[in-house]
């Protein structure tokens, strides 16, 4: 009896153990998207690294407090000032208008799409929406010079509005982020479960107010994502600002004016305007080092937003 | 409707709690039921009408889910619906405010008379039908924000001039809940238990003060003693409001229920209303065979 049992106890014991070497292949699928993982992680930081360790030399010869105090950004002639606000005044700009356009177009193309659009209606125009999103950002530059300032905004406003101006590139970065707006917000809206939205209407709501009330609160996180996103494509685009907002550093968020970017500068610096080495040159890197803060600080709000607003409903 | 006779006023007023010691309801309603019955599913309660649902069907795109139900649903009354699932009871009861607008290719012939108007008049607004004809759903769906916001949220967007602590407490209190969560008004609604959020659905439901309150499943959710918590809110809430509740347990309906209304699909895959009458000579002496097929378990 208890001999049968020790053999038993030997068998299970065997098969217990008898998969182990099988699944090999499992942790070496495991370890490759370990690996995958780490090798985006890994360039970010290197990234970073390569941005604070370029940086270095250019703050031993502007002193940071001259960078961040300074309001006058003139890297070119004497005499020379590197004062980084004109250039963030120049991607505030851009970002402000461009998103006061695009954030409530987005947002009701969204709330269109999830809450009153037919599903025929919402397969074929999602994808449509989503394509503008992939018209290469170079063909938008030059529509916003070509078209939109000379043929739309030169009629209307004259003189008062530079050839390069923020507007025109504003209103052109603002038909490439509606679509990023409008399908990650739809995206968010339409995964609020259907018994929320049945219960506020049971209650006599109307469709707008299950959109406002009980949709986008329940969908926010979704919704910021989607305009943080959109922010960082706006701080990040380059061609579009580059070719129709100008390159005079200019501390205003008057849309009219001629501006440039931190991108427009990089973009202007790294194309050889400054020489290698020279203070011009690194300066490129201390821009950039900006732009990732600035990012961040952005990132960062979002989620404490998100936190202070959202309405989870799991 | 015009043989309702008008000297039922004891009846209605009446509790009709089972148990108390008030058997003349029961009594009166049976026989005034039994005299109107001339067939299974012809049925006119003494009651006047809360909602005369006229040869209603309602078909999801091409495919038909209930054929003609004809029936009065009385006013004060619980009139329960019953019936193996896919016989189109939840059917029924969304056509009853207007929810099933909302679902894309639903369409109804017939009509539902509510004081006279049919509810799908052209010019009746579905958003005004639901304020007044209520509903809670199967499973628990408080929104996610707070009880308070959870129950001032019908009121808010029908633009509730009055206090809203009064009201939010007066709604609590008539579902039973308040209580339990009097001095957390500002936690989640969704940290609160099955039970308690389905109470919280009910009050959120009353506070529009609506006049029919529809029930679809409300306790399948539930554990047992929560689900005796609210068939017992339901006794209560029938002194005021008429309670139509959609229930595939037949206990629930035969201890709740005022009335009943069977429901089948049979081979004719579409439901059809099969017998209605008082819920005691339902479950007691029904008239069709396959009602009393359903309700001594003798169907899949
Ligand atoms: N939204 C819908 N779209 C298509 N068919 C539906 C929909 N809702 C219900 N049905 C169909 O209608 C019939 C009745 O459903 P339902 O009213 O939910 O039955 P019950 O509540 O009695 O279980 C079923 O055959 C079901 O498949
Ligand atoms: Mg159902």
């Amino acid at each position: 009896m208890a001999a049968a049992g020790t053999r038993l106890d030997a068998d299970i014991g065997t098969a217990l153990s008898k998969g182990r070497f099988k699944r090999v292949g499992e942790s070496v699928i495991k370890l490759s998207l370990v690996a995958a993982a780490s090798v985006s992680l890994f360039t970010t930081v290197a990234i970073v690294a390569v941005l604070v360790w370029e940086s270095i030399p250019f703050f031993q010869e502007v002193p940071v407090q001259d960078f961040l105090l300074k309001t006058d950004w003139q890297p070119l002639f004497e005499p020379i000032s590197f004062g980084i606000w004109e250039l963030i005044a120049g991607t505030m700009n851009i970002v402000l208008w461009s998103l006061v356009m695009a954030l409530p177009i987005g947002l009701a193309a969204a709330i269109y799409l999830s809450e009153y659009a037919d599903p025929n209606v919402r397969r074929i125009l999602k994808p449509m929406l989503e394509a503008l999103a992939s018209v290469p950002t170079v063909v938008y530059a030059y529509f916003a010079l070509t078209f939109v300032t000379l043929n739309v905004l030169r009629p209307i406003l004259g003189d008062s509005i530079s050839i390069f101006n923020a507007l025109g590139a504003s209103t052109v970065m603002a038909v490439m982020l509606i679509p990023t707006i409008a399908s990650i917000s739809e995206d968010a809206m339409s995964s609020v479960p259907r018994e929320l939205r049945e219960g506020a209407y049971g209650l006599g709501a109307t469709r707008l107010e299950v959109a406002f009330k009980v949709v986008l609160p329940a969908a926010l996180s979704g919704v910021i994502a989607s305009v943080l996103l959109a922010v960082a494509r706006a701080v990040g685009e380059t061609m579009i600002v580059a070719v129709a907002a100008g390159s005079t550093p200019n501390l205003t968020l008057n849309p009219l004016e001629s501006i440039q970017t931190m991108t427009g500068y990089m973009l202007q610096v790294g194309l050889g305007d400054a020489a290698r080495g020279s203070v011009q040159y690194r300066s490129l890197f201390a821009v950039g080092l900006s732009l990732f803060v600035i990012t961040m600080i952005f990132n960062i709000a979002a989620q404490l937003v998100i936190k202070r607003f959202r309405e989870e409903y799991d | 409707m015009s043989e309702a006779p008008p000297t039922t006023p004891p009846t209605e007023a009446a509790p009709v709690h089972e148990g108390t010691a008030t058997p003349r309801p029961t009594m009166s309603r049976k026989s005034v039921g039994a005299s109107q019955r001339t067939a299974p599913d012809r049925f006119t309660p003494p009651e006047p009408p809360a909602l005369e649902v006229r040869d209603l069907s309602v078909y999801y795109g091409k495919k038909m889910a209930l054929s003609g139900v004809s029936m009065q649903i009385p006013v004060k009354k619980i009139t329960a619906l019953i019936g193996p699932s896919g016989c189109g009871k939840s059917t029924l009861l969304r056509s009853l405010n207007r929810m099933n607008d909302l679902i894309p290719g639903a369409r109804i012939t017939g009509a539902v008379d509510y004081h006279g108007h049919n509810l799908y008049g052209n010019s009746v607004d579905p958003v005004e039908v639901r304020r007044r004809i209520g509903m809670v759903f199967q499973k628990p769906n408080p929104f996610p924000k707070s009880i308070f916001e959870n129950v001032a949220f019908g009121a808010r967007v029908n633009g509730y001039k009055g206090d809203y602590n009064e009201l939010v407490e007066r709604s609590l209190r008539q579902a039973a809940l308040w209580d339990e969560v009097k001095d957390d008004l500002k936690k989640s609604g969704l940290a609160l238990s099955g039970g308690q959020q389905q109470r919280l659905c009910i009050a959120r439901a009353l506070a529009v003060e609506p006049e029919i309150i529809l029930m679809d499943e409300p306790c399948s959710a539930l554990d047992p003693i929560a689900t005796l918590k609210i068939e017992e809110l339901m006794r209560q809430l029938a002194r005021d409001y008429t309670i139509v509740i959609v229930t595939h347990n037949m206990q629930q309906a035969a201890r709740v229920s005022d009335y009943t209304g069977f429901f089948l699909a049979g081979e004719a895959a579409y439901g059809q209303l099969i017998e209605y009458g008082p819920t005691e000579e339902i479950f007691t002496t029904p008239m069709d065979p396959r009602t009393e097929d359903y309700i001594t378990g003798r169907f899949g």
